[in-house]
This record gives C-alpha cells, structure tokens and sequence, in this order.
C-alpha cells in the first residue's frame, strides 16, 4: 500500500515545521500530528514516511508514536468521544456519562460505531476539572455533562455533523 | 489585591494583541528591553517567585544557575503540559491571555540570554495551541518576536510545541526528551537542565503560571510582589477548585489564603446536600485533607508543609461524603499506573501492582492484609523514608537510604497519595476488606493472567 500526502501537508511540513527545531528529530511529533490531521490516523506507511523524512530509524519513529495515547494506528469514527474518566470527573459522575454513550451506540470503550461516526475512548484528567463531569470531542471541550446533555450532542453530531444547542467549553 | 496572572481575563476579545496592548501590554517589554539583563533576573530573584508548576523552586534562582560559559546556545522552554489531575489554571491563561504569556517569556528570554523559546503544550489542547500560535502571530507582525525586536538588537523567536498524551511530559526531563524527539522519558540528573538541557546545552523550564508573573515583577517592582503572600511565599497563585461546589473555577488570591475560604468564598461553598469528607489540596499527587485539617489549613508552600502535605499545582479537589476513598485512590492509582514511563521498576512495578491491589478492594476483592501490602510497596517507590513512620511516612527522610529510588519523583507522587490516604482513612480500608467477598466479580479492568492490565506506555 502506498502512503500519499497531500503537496500541501508535504510542503507545511518540510517549508514550515522543520524548519522551526535546531534538529530535525525534533519534529516528530509535529509531523506524526499533520499524518494524523490527514489520515484521521497513522498506518504503518505514514510511520515509514515519517522515518524517512526525518532520517530516523522506523523503530524509533514506533517507539515515540506507541509511547503516546493520542496517536490512533487504526482508523476511527469521524468524532473520537473522549470521556475524562479521573479523580474530579469520577467525583461528579462520569461512569453515568460513559454508560450513557455506550447504551445509545451500542458501543464499549475503545470501540467505534457501525456506521463509524462515534469512537469512544475513556482518556486520564484532560485539565479542565471545572467543568466535569467532561468530554473531548475531536477539538472541543464539553460540559459539566449530564446523560441527557450527552444524548442531545450525540443526536446533533449525528444529524447535523455538530453540535447547535450545546456550547462547547474552551 | 492586584491581580497579576489573571487582571485581563474578563475583558472581551482579551485574546487579541490590540486589547493587550490598550492594557499596558508589552509596555513592560519595552522597559526591560532598556535594563540591564542581570537587573531582570535579580529583580525576579528578590521578588521570590517560585515555581507554580508544582515544585515550587525560586524562579530567579534557577535562572543563575544556567551554564553561561558552555559557549552552547541557551534554550527556555514554558511547560503548558499541564495534566496534574485536579489542575487547568494554564489552560484558561492559554485561553484568555496568551500574550501575557508570550511578553513573559520574551522578558525572561531576554534575562538569561536566550534566542529560542519552546512551549510545550499538552496535545489535548488543541485549541489553546491555535491561540498561542495565533498570538505569536500577532507579535511577530507588530515586531516583539523576530530579529531585533524594537531596535534593541535581541533576536527571540518562540515556537509552540505539541505534545501528544503523556502526563510524564510535565516533568522537565521528561519534556526535553518529548521536545528532542524522543519517548518523554525523564533524565537523571544531575545534570539538570540548567547545565545540560535540551539537545545537552543550557536550558530553562518553567511554568506557564510563573512566567506569566514576571511581567508584572518587572513593571511594578519585586518589593510590591513580596507585599503580596506570606514572607516566604510571596505574591499571588492561580488555585483551581473542583468537585462539588457550587462554583468550581480558578481563582486567583494571595499565598497563604485560608483553603476553606477559598472554598466556601471563592467557590461559592459546597452544593446543597454536600459535606465534605477530604480534599485534596494541590492536584493528585499531594497527600489529602481531612476536614479538620481543610478548616486549619493555609494555602502557601511551608503552611501545607508543615501539615505533611503540599502546595503542589495548586489544584484543590473537594471530596464530597458520598465518594468513597478507596474509589478515589483506585481511580488514582490507574490514572498513575496508566502513565508510568516505565523506565524504572519501582514505579513501573509498583504501580500496577498498587493499581491492581486497589481495584479488586474496591471492586469488594480485598483480601486481609491489603494495606500493610500497599504501604510496603509504597515504602519501595518513595525516596526519602523507609521505615514506617505512623502519621506522616511521606515526611520522614530516611538516613540510611537517603536519595530517590527512581529517576524522576513520579513514583513518590503516587506513594505519598496513597500513604496519606491509608492513614487518615484506614477504617474506609478495613471496612472494605472486612465486608469482601472472594467471588464477587473481578473488576473489569483487570485481567487475572496478566498482572499489569493498565500499562500502556
């Protein structure tokens, strides 16, 4: 299978990101990231590429890429639901949260949805526990969530691609 | 009280460089690119700032001990990989003012003679790094980033760096060897950075929070920072309060301030129906409070000392009478079971044993003799004390052993947590294990064949 990247992405990548360390190795999270914003995810190809443009052993370029959780090796659903599942999430009610979305996709932790729109993951304190119980979706933060507030972002994500009622949080 | 970290955060479009600037932004860059550099650094030294990230070292000093003669390029780099549970005060700085940020460090860069600056963002801040890198935009356009900024013939240029998930990036090595491209696993040091940083040559690390107070130092004087706070803890702090209150937000107060007004004021008190049972004063590494302590306790560096535990990021959870302490420290124990670097094998081992221990307790599995078994592993992952010290173990320095048992202090972030939490909530513990039923159902993240189920790193 071959990897292709867009010219544009390429050009960022070699005019722009490299250029901004003193050692190219330094860039590896930068373009491990423009891959990912492409692809959605980052196969063994995208690694291949990345090892190669940085001049980088390919092992490396896995042991970094596996070293990190937000790195996806295998495609996901268009919106990746990641519920904060620690301490101050945990306090004000984020299992009901996560039983929520996994009772109306029929999905379990780590899995994606049939029709492949809705990844959930259950993530460590993503620093924003004045707002818990919360959840990442793609970007954006949302909450303090309730089961009924999940219902209705998860109904508008399906319908609309967004959410409109629900405000998102910075 | 003058605010320092926090004075534009309500105005509109305060992300914006011209609100900043209306503001008497990058005034104070102006004034210090006409000072002498070391006048900058002895100004932040005697102001007394010290570290908001959780240590808590004097900021000014840390920056004399830079190698100056290496003939190395000298690098700083601001640690926004904010992740200790219960903390997103650099979050909402990233948010609402990151051009504070930005006129901090070039200040600071300007201080201790560096010309490339990084910021290391936590990946999960997407939008905060679009800000930052907006915000350099700006003043690279108005021309306080680039070559020769203001005609003062300093070159700075500062790049916003991305992380990728990894809690352990917030420790400094740890966060060099993320920014040199590698696993973002911690160095032993010394060397420290100071000497031999990123790419080995002389490098600054420092918080979000506590650069973003050195504008304001350098405009209004070190004497008026140290008027603010405790003599020892001078100036002002961004707590962040979680958990049942009405209120729960960021607030910014003196050093010293009562925890219990911080969260019966500030916070707006405990929700209708709530008592409180515990809280956690300075994010989840930090040994707890009960609530005798919560009404006596003072929010500086030596007050929180003095009652065995600390300041830490200042991040404040309070734990409602309904949460069961064995659940908080299970939830705990996975979180650092789950981001361990693994390189050393005490915190590798120890906490998954210590996360899988506390699962099947509170998953009602726990077996007699549990807690002694948690304090001992705890004893094998904490660098100062071996021996059993009854109130405070995560106190007492330890003569025989003396040093750390692992390179950086992730393990004893998770050993004084847990220590604490036996001890003041021992009948929580015994009750558990008391009413345990060896077939209750094992928990579900846990798998019997393998005893690390949550290491993924």
């Amino acid at each position: 299978m071959s990897f292709e990247l867009s010219q544009e992405t390429q050009t960022r990548i070699n005019e722009e990101i490299i250029p901004l360390y003193p050692r190219k190795k330094s860039a590896i999270l930068p373009v491990l990231w423009e891959i990912q914003e492409e692809h959605g995810h980052i196969s063994r190809e995208g690694m291949l590429y990345t090892a190669e443009i940085l001049e980088l052993p390919a092992a490396h370029v896995f042991g970094v890429l596996t070293f990190y959780t937000m790195f996806e090796q295998e495609p996901i659903g268009k919106f990746h639901l990641q519920v904060c599942k620690t301490a101050s999430c945990e306090i004000m009610g984020c299992k009901g949260i996560t039983q929520k979305i996994k009772d109306k996709l029929g999905i379990g932790t780590g899995e994606t949805s049939e029709d492949e729109l809705f990844t959930l993951t259950e993530v460590e304190c993503l620093a924003a526990c004045e707002i818990a119980p919360m959840m990442q979706v793609n970007k954006d933060n949302f909450g303090p969530l309730t089961p009924e507030i999940v219902d209705v972002i998860l109904d508008e994500l399906k319908e609309h691609g967004e959410t409109k009622t629900t405000k998102r949080c910075l | 009280m003058p605010l320092v970290i926090t004075r534009n955060f309500g105005r509109e479009n305060s992300r914006s460089i011209d609100v900043y600037r209306e503001n008497g932004g990058y005034e104070t860059l102006t004034k210090s690119l006409e000072m002498e550099p070391s006048a900058i650094i002895d100004e932040v030294k005697n102001s007394g700032l010290r570290g908001r990230g959780g240590a808590g070292f004097p900021t000014g000093v840390k920056w004399t001990f830079l190698d100056t003669k290496s003939g190395n390029p000298i690098y700083f780099c601001v640690n926004a990989d904010e992740s200790e549970p219960g903390t997103f005060k650099d979050r909402h700085i990233m948010n609402s003012d990151p051009h504070l940020l930005l006129e901090g460090i070039i200040i600071s860069c300007f201080a201790v003679g560096c010309h490339k600056a990084f910021v290391y963002c936590r990946g999960e801040f997407h939008r905060q790094i679009e800000f930052m890198w907006n915000a350099v935009e700006e003043a690279k356009a108005a021309g306080f980033i680039g070559k020769n900024i203001l005609g003062s013939g300093f070159d700075i240029d500062i790049v916003i760096h991305k992380g990728a998930g990894a809690y352990i990036c917030g420790e400094e090595t740890g966060l060099l060897s993320s920014l040199e491209g590698n696993k973002g696993q911690p160095r032993i040091k010394p060397p420290f950075p100071a000497i031999k940083g990123l790419y080995d040559c002389p490098t600054v690390v420092n918080n979000v929070e506590t650069i973003c107070a050195v504008p304001w130092i350098i405009e209004n004087g070190a004497e008026a920072y140290t008027a603010m706070g405790t003599e020892r803890s001078p100036g002002t702090k961004v707590f962040c309060v979680s958990g049942p209150v009405k209120n729960p937000n960021f607030f910014e107060v003196e050093l010293g301030y009562p925890l219990i007004d911080l969260i019966n004021n500030e916070a707006g008190g405990l929700r209708d129906g709530v008592e409180l049972k515990a809280c956690i004063p300075g994010g989840s590494s930090m040994p707890i409070l009960t609530p005798e302590e919560v009404a006596e306790a003072k929010m500086d560096y030596e007050a929180l000392n003095a009652m065995g535990t600390f300041l830490g990021s200042g991040g404040v959870v309070v734990v409602p009478h309904t949460m069961s302490i064995v659940s908080l420290l299970r939830n705990l124990a996975s979180f650092y079971a789950h981001e361990s670097c693994g390189q050393c094998t005490p915190c590798r081992e120890g906490s998954g044993w210590i996360a899988k221990i506390l699962q099947n307790i509170d998953a009602g599995r726990g077996r007699p003799g549990d807690i002694e078994l948690l304090h001992d592993l705890c004893d094998n992952m904490r660098g100062w004390a071996h021996k059993f010290h009854p109130i405070q173990p995560w106190l007492q320095k330890d003569e025989g052993m003396g040093g750390s048992k692992t390179i950086c202090v992730f393990s004893d972030a998770l050993a004084w947590p847990v220590q604490s939490y036996l001890i003041k909530f021992r009948h929580e513990f015994e009750e558990a294990i008391a009413n345990a039923n060896p077939s209750a159902a094992v928990p579900a993240d846990i798998s019997e064949k393998t005893p690390f189920t949550v290491l993924n790193h």
